[in-house]
């Protein structure tokens, strides 16, 4: 093997592919010195173990907890909180978002509006929240719509305005009425913008997920964190918050899938 | 409407002779001005007026902001004029309809739709029959070789596959008039000669009336029937040529005298003179 085609070489050139190994290995390696620098500082006792947990104790919690049978209802309780709240958020974002994208006075009808609440911290709704509608799911699903969508009808008008002009024109001089090029040339041109959209968002939902739980919930995975940390179980705390990016993990595989799947003449 | 039943060359050129009794394409005194951004006017076309009988091939060439491929957006109802009308068929251009249809000079193939679903795009706007549009998908697939990549998504062809679909997606419409406009413009020089035999062939067999646009002045005598040569600022007819050449046409005829002749009266045309800007 040449020396520029070392894999070393290839490693140090910017834009450059690389063996699918090396790739494996780069992202095998941030986690092991992740959960090496972990495993050194609990187990050499370097942090004591009220404030950080040995690998093996988080372990031994997931375990405990999945036996005893309360980790899985609040896994799934964080989920169906989580689920109910981004579908509904994008379900009305992406037609709305759409539009914006595509006429001129839905976008000055509504931006100024939405720019104003989109840069207040949701955060600072959640009292007003649990006035309005009390501590249950649909105080959690709220606040995940609010935090959500409108960041999502943003980003799609973006992804809408974005597309070609001479698409559209090119659909005229085929036939299509305005409602044609709406449907079927802005509609499809959009759909690999608002896949990622979604994508991003949905990590987006998580996080407020996670803020209205610790605040006001009897269930899920940001109480779970909250209960242990009065109880002074790290471990479980640790034990959540490796749950919830797991499960970020998972979404985030899904909507790649998904997007190979449904526009996989974009890629 | 100016329907002509001329089959060969000589005729066709006799039709052209011959008085018509309506144009299919009639542009009458068109102005189009617009405002740039320092707060001045433009005038991107003056007063033009000029014609195309049915089935003929008519060539717009001219300096870069002569305003040809305004011409065509007028025509195709994708801009209004600011004075001046646009007939087509005998009907005035208001808005973009399918029975004008266009290839642009950029690449406008919908990337999520396949070849097949390309082409057969106006014919389902229109509400065609899907047994209709299957047979002339099939049809207009053949004529420009693309059987074999019929599935395929844009993102797996080559600029000159492109604009070929582009041809047949316009021509399955059965429009009136085909504008081109520059479509070959964006593609390599060998390409560029494959793609006018294909067009010279495909139009043999159509004889779709066309009013095409180029700056190229091998490309504008070896399509047109006859050549309208266009001068800058403002926007204006020069001259109208007849190309004396019959068809069916290949490229070998640009070693013909004639070919040789006319193509130095239009450089000329378009070089000479104290209006000459570009």
């Amino acid at each position: 093997m040449s020396k520029r085609n070392s894999w070393l070489n290839r490693c140090l050139t910017p834009k450059t592919g690389l063996p699918i190994q090396v790739v494996w290995s780069a992202s095998a390696l941030a986690w092991g010195l992740l959960i090496g620098l972990w495993a050194f500082l609990s187990y050499g006792g370097v942090v004591p173990a009220m404030f950080l947990p040995t690998p093996g104790a988080v372990f031994d919690a997931a375990l405990r907890l999945a036996r005893d049978g309360t980790l899985g209802p609040h896994v799934w309780a964080s989920v169906e909180v989580v689920m109910i709240g981004f579908v509904i958020s994008s379900l009305v974002a992406v037609p709305i978002g759409l539009l914006m994208g595509s006429f001129r006075v839905v976008q000055a009808f509504l931006e100024p509006l939405v720019n104003f609440i989109r840069y207040l911290p949701v955060t600072s709704f959640v009292p007003l929240f649990i006035l309005w509608i009390g501590i249950g799911l649909e105080q959690r699903v709220s606040i995940i719509i609010f935090g959500v969508f409108f960041q999502q009808l943003v980003m799609i008008a973006d992804v809408s305005k974005g597309i070609s002009k001479d698409l559209i024109n090119a659909s005229y001089t085929l036939g299509s009425s305005r409602a044609d090029a709406v449907l079927h040339v802005i509609a499809p041109a959009s759909l690999p913008g608002v896949l990622d959209t979604l994508r991003v968002t949905m990590g987006w939902a998580w996080t407020y997920l996670v803020v209205a739980e610790l605040v006001a919930a009897s269930s899920g995975l940001g109480y779970l964190s909250l209960k242990a940390m009065r109880g002074f179980q790290v471990d479980v705390i640790f034990l959540a918050i490796a749950v919830i990016g797991l499960l970020g993990l998972i979404t985030d595989q899904l909507f790649r899938f998904l997007r190979l799947k449904v526009a996989a003449w974009a890629q | 409407m100016g329907s002509v039943t001329a089959t060969s060359p000589t005729q066709l050129i006799q039709a052209r002779i011959a008085p018509q009794p309506a144009p299919q394409l009639r542009v009458d005194k068109v102005t189009l001005q617009y405002k740039t951004p320092s707060g001045s006017t433009f005038t991107a076309l003056e007063q033009v007026s000029f014609e195309v009988p049915d089935q003929q091939f008519a060539v717009l060439v001219g300096p870069s902001g002569c305003g040809k491929s305004s011409l065509l957006y007028l025509t195709a109802g994708l801009a209004e004029p600011t004075s001046g009308e646009i007939y087509v068929g005998g009907q005035q251009v208001d808005g973009p309809g399918a029975d004008r249809g266009m290839v642009f000079q950029g690449y406008t193939l919908f990337p999520w739709l396949t070849v097949r679903k390309n082409i057969e795009f106006g014919l389902k706007r229109r509400g065609v029959p899907a047994a209709e549009r299957k047979e002339t998908v099939e049809h207009y697939l053949n004529e420009v070789g693309l059987l074999r990549f019929a599935d395929n998504y844009s993102k797996q062809l080559s600029g000159g596959m492109m604009q070929r679909v582009a041809i047949a997606r316009a021509l399955a419409n059965d429009p009136q008039i085909l504008l081109m406009d520059e479509p070959f413009g964006a593609l390599d020089s060998q390409t560029r000669l494959h793609m006018q035999q294909l067009l010279l062939k495909v139009w043999e067999h159509s004889k779709k009336t066309v009013l095409f646009v180029t700056h190229d002045i091998d490309e504008a005598i070896l399509l047109g029937d006859r050549i309208f040569v266009m001068g800058a600022r403002p926007g204006r007819i020069k001259e109208v040529l007849d190309v004396p050449i019959g068809r069916p046409r290949n490229l070998d005829m640009v070693m013909d005298p004639d070919f040789i002749r006319m193509k130095r009266n239009i450089f000329h045309l378009l070089h000479d003179g104290p209006e000459d800007d570009h």
